[in-house]
């Protein structure tokens, strides 16, 4: 991991300094809330339905476990509201009323504090933390290098990347350090901190697109050109929101050492030129959609400006590409069990090896590695009873024991709201899987159906049109049975609760999106979104099934999907062939047709589709 | 690194420029610093209409490091002192407050970071080019 210097921690602590000025100015009635409001944005706090919501920014990942055990603190210690407060919020949220499930007890809302939520960015949001005691809490976070700094506002975010760099075998270049380079390059710039709309970077570094390139303001993927160079491709103006696009390739090769003057570049471009007027055009991806060519010709003219007039100050130096990557070497594990030790670890690993979970847990959950002797493992937060992603004190305490025991003190953020385990010995693995069953984090789902992403929705969010979490722990309650969930096979399933996408509904093979009728919860099905990785292909927005379904109907329209692909689906190489592949096979019209007939009122839905 | 930003209000501003004889330019937000006539110019006034509009701190970015323009650079408008430091990094030169901002808690801003990461438009350059 990235080490901190002592430039980097005094300006953390600078910045918490200056955010408990701003607090202090805020509560003294000396900034108003209309002024102090972007500037707690742009430290992470936000004020949602009920209370504030902290983002806490895990760049491109990778957390340690002392980073981890201020989590857990500030969950147990700080994630708690007024009992009024949330009493209040349960009983309005409990009349929006039941999700049913088939053969099992309703879902209704359930709100809890003291937990943090991993989110699809691979940042950590907290959702109860009294706003009077946000100062404190930056101090804590900045004891281990942690902050909230363009978490939010108008600024560069949170850059995230592929959760495997580093230690994935079919990488092309380590992306990290040029990850950190860039969240150097990009905190407090000075030019862009009030851009037209927020600004996302995701970087990928292998073969496989496991970074969702194709879907940010930004994407760059690491290659090497004919003469075996280093460079990246640049995609520009992809995004999910109301119109979801895919990034057009601006450059197909962009020398590494140009990366900041390069996206400085496009950066001041769309300063000048991103619509202001309206929000909901304000993204680069209407800009570049708009103009097209003429975008790129304009960022390539100044970015010449930048090399040849204002002398490309920020092109990276081989010494500060070096010194940053010395940071990301593999750390050196053995594993040599003697005596005592050797005869537990016999007896470990026969339990384990008797039990069918186990096998399951290492195909699902545990990822190959470049280097032959380890794995990286992948702890599942999609359980039963917890949202999506979500981590109480006691399991981020636990995770970061788990991290520092068999990781070498490290794990990373996925953007499928898990935590990964990147350096975990193989000789480990009987032990990590009954540390982290006893824990409920070993449940073998990850890449199928229960590994759902979900958004925290209406339960939280102040732009959310219809609660997540409900839909998603009915669907997770309906799969309980592992050989029925191992039997539908690998498939992305997202939740968004409104068009806002944070829960990345466009990219899902089965995508559900919270709207609003009449103040009542629908939900939009789509189907065949793609996020670019190798099981989805290549990166593509879901197609809307029709008329939108009540939160009742959900539930039974995703069983009917997963019955059709079940009747459809035939064998490819000797395996069954996944949900996504029959999809493109037969088309979207017997899924559609299924989905239709899981409506309770069919009349209803085909008014509202007139309407 | 350049001397600091210096803070004017609006009133101060006004009777300032009663009394001297500056050659001022003001410019839209929306304007293109790089097609105007600068000759003679001593002074360009930059505007926020709202200080989370942000083109102005572009605008003041390329006047003084693209172009190399040694006059006056002021903000105007929506002038608020949490954005002073990012103002002068910028390459603004002189802003003036708007009415309701305490000059005593703008100054108390300017030095809050010993530096920063990226290179500016006043002559620093990026943390990573710096010795030690």
């Amino acid at each position: 991991m990235y080490q901190y210097t002592d430039f980097d921690k005094q300006f953390v602590r600078a910045r918490a300094a200056q955010y408990r000025d701003q607090l202090e100015r805020n509560l003294a009635g000396q900034l108003g809330d209309d002024e102090f409001r972007p500037l707690r944005l742009q430290n992470g706090w936000y004020i949602q339905r009920y209370a504030p919501m902290l983002r806490i920014a895990v760049p491109y990942g990778e957390i340690s476990s002392a980073q981890l055990r201020v989590l857990a603190r500030i969950a147990r210690e700080y994630d708690r509201p007024d009992p009024e407060l949330i009493a209040r919020a349960q009983a309005t949220q409990e009349a929006l009323g039941e999700v049913p499930v088939r053969g099992g007890a309703p879902v209704r809302t359930v709100l809890k504090s003291g937990y943090g939520h991993f989110t699809t960015r691979t940042n950590v949001q907290f959702n109860w933390i009294p706003l009077a005691r946000s100062a404190d809490v930056m101090d804590l976070l900045a004891s281990v290098n942690m902050h909230g700094i363009q978490t939010s506002g108008n600024t560069i975010r949170n850059i995230t990347s592929d959760q495997q760099a580093g230690i994935a075998a079919d990488e092309i270049a380590d992306p990290r350090p040029f990850c950190e380079i860039m969240r150097q390059w990009s905190t407090l710039h000075p030019e862009f901190a009030f851009l037209p709309r927020k600004f996302k970077i995701a970087v990928n570094g292998a073969r496989e697109d496991r970074a969702a390139i194709g879907w940010y303001d930004v994407g760059l993927q690491l290659l090497r050109n004919d003469a075996g160079e280093l460079g990246f491709k640049v995609l520009v103006g992809g995004g999910m929101g109301r119109t979801p696009v895919i990034g057009t390739v601006v450059r197909e090769f962009l020398p590494w050492d140009q990366l900041l003057n390069y996206l400085e570049a496009v950066i001041r471009v769309y300063n000048r030129w991103g619509r202001r007027d309206n929000a909901w055009k304000a993204r680069i991806k209407i800009l570049v959609k708009a103009e097209g060519p003429k975008f790129v010709e304009e960022v390539e003219a100044e970015y010449k400006g930048i090399v040849e007039v204002d002398g490309s100050a920020h092109t990276i130096t081989q010494q500060e590409f070096g010194r940053v990557a010395a940071n990301f070497v593999a750390p050196v594990l053995r594993r040599e069990r003697t005596g005592v030790d050797a005869q537990l670890h016999a007896i470990v690993r026969a339990d384990a090896e008797a039990d069918p979970a186990y096998d399951r847990w290492l195909q699902q959950n545990v990822k190959e590695h470049r280097n032959p002797e380890l794995r990286a493992v992948v702890l599942s937060f999609k359980r039963l009873g917890q949202a999506p992603g979500d981590a109480t004190g006691d399991q981020l305490e636990a995770a970061a024991e788990l991290a520092e025991h068999f990781s070498a003190g490290e794990a990373r953020v996925t953007h499928e709201q898990n935590l990964l385990l990147p350096w975990v010995h193989r000789d480990d693995l009987p032990e990590l899987w009954a540390a982290a069953r006893k824990l409920g984090l070993a449940k073998p789902n990850i890449g199928l159906l229960t590994d759902l992403i979900a958004c925290p929705g209406g339960d939280f969010c102040s732009l959310a049109n219809a609660r997540s979490l409900p839909i998603a722990e009915a669907i997770t309650q309906r799969y309980q049975d592992a050989d029925e969930l191992y039997d539908i096979g690998e498939i992305d399933l997202h939740i968004s609760g409104c068009i806002n996408s944070c829960g990345h509904h466009h990219s899902g093979h089965i995508g559900i999106l919270g709207v609003d009728k009449d103040g009542k919860e629908w939900y939009q099905v789509t189907l065949g979104g793609a996020d670019g990785s190798r099981l989805s292909g290549a990166a593509t927005p879901g197609k809307i099934i029709g008329p939108s379904f009540s939160a009742a109907e959900v539930p039974g329209v995703i069983d009917a999907l997963l019955d059709t692909y079940r009747e459809q689906r035939q064998a490819l190489d000797g395996k069954p062939e996944n949900f996504i592949t029959t999809l493109r096979r037969v088309g979207i019209e017997p899924f559609r047709a299924a989905a239709n007939s899981a409506r309770f009122d069919k009349h209803a839905a085909a008014e509202r589709q007139v309407a | 690194m350049a001397d600091f930003i210096q803070i004017l209000k609006a009133a101060d501003a006004q009777l300032a420029s009663a009394q001297e004889d500056v050659a001022a330019l003001q410019l839209a937000n929306d304007a293109d610093p790089l097609s105007e006539d600068l000759a003679g110019v001593q002074r360009i006034e930059l505007h926020f209409p709202k200080f989370s509009d942000g083109r102005a701190f572009s605008q003041a970015w390329l006047l003084r490091r693209r172009l190399g323009f040694r006059g006056d650079i002021r903000a105007t408008g929506d002038v608020l002192v949490d954005q002073l430091v990012q103002m002068q990094r910028s390459g603004f030169s002189s802003a003036v407050l708007r009415d309701d901002q305490d000059v005593e808690i703008a100054q108390r801003q300017l030095g809050r970071y010993a530096s920063f990461y990226q290179g500016d438009a006043i002559g620093q350059v990026p943390h990573f080019r710096r010795a030690g």
